[in-house]
């Protein structure tokens, strides 16, 4: 990986097992896309690293070819890219975040009836 | 600059034939737009990767132009 920016994306989704990039922080989001997707985390009592691609220009473009994704926010699990916003929620709603959670063996604390 | 319904549709069928979409105008404003797209072509496919089929036919403009794509995607029932 040549690029130093996909090389530092990788360093930190490598060194986290959740990671939000996103607009703004969890505390500040500055784009309701955003701030739906932190929620989510929020909701389903993981913790993740927030990183704010609004501080760096360089991330906010290099993150997307990283992904081959053209939207922020970006979620990514064990090093695993795994959706924007839209995707998110449809898993969030079909339980299906939670069960991706649960299968890489993240803690959290909600857990479904 | 919006783009029309017609034109994200032509769009998406230029690499999806066979998909069913259905688009919402969210805001009356031809730039904030809802799309469920159903196509076979997703059958097998994680969402992601469902996702990047649209995103491909679209050609760069999710993003750009094209300001705000609320997508969902789904393949035909059987």
């Amino acid at each position: 990986m040549s690029d130093p920016i996909h090389a530092a994306i990788k360093k930190t989704i490598d060194e986290n097992d959740v990671v939000l990039f996103m607009k703004g922080t969890t505390k500040f989001p500055q784009c309701g896309f955003s701030a739906t997707a932190a929620k989510i985390l929020e909701h389903l009592g993981v913790p993740f690293k927030d990183v704010n691609v609004l501080e760096n220009q360089a991330l906010r473009e290099g993150i997307k070819s990283f992904s081959n994704w053209p939207t922020i926010p970006q979620l990514y699990v064990k090093g695993e890219f795994i959706g924007g916003c839209d995707i998110m929620r449809e898993m969030y709603e079909a339980g299906e975040l939670h069960d991706l959670i649960c299968e890489k063996g993240i803690p959290h604390t909600h857990h479904h009836g | 600059m919006p783009m029309t319904a017609s034109e994200i549709e032509r769009l998406i069928k230029t690499k999806l034939p066979d998909a069913t979409i259905e688009l919402t105008d969210l805001a009356g404003d031809d730039d904030h737009w809802a799309a469920h797209v159903v196509s076979t072509a997703f059958r097998g496919l994680p969402r992601v990767r469902q996702h990047q089929l649209v995103y491909d036919a679209l050609g760069g403009r999710m993003g750009g132009v094209l300001h705000a794509l609320q997508l969902t995607t789904a393949v035909p029932p059987d």
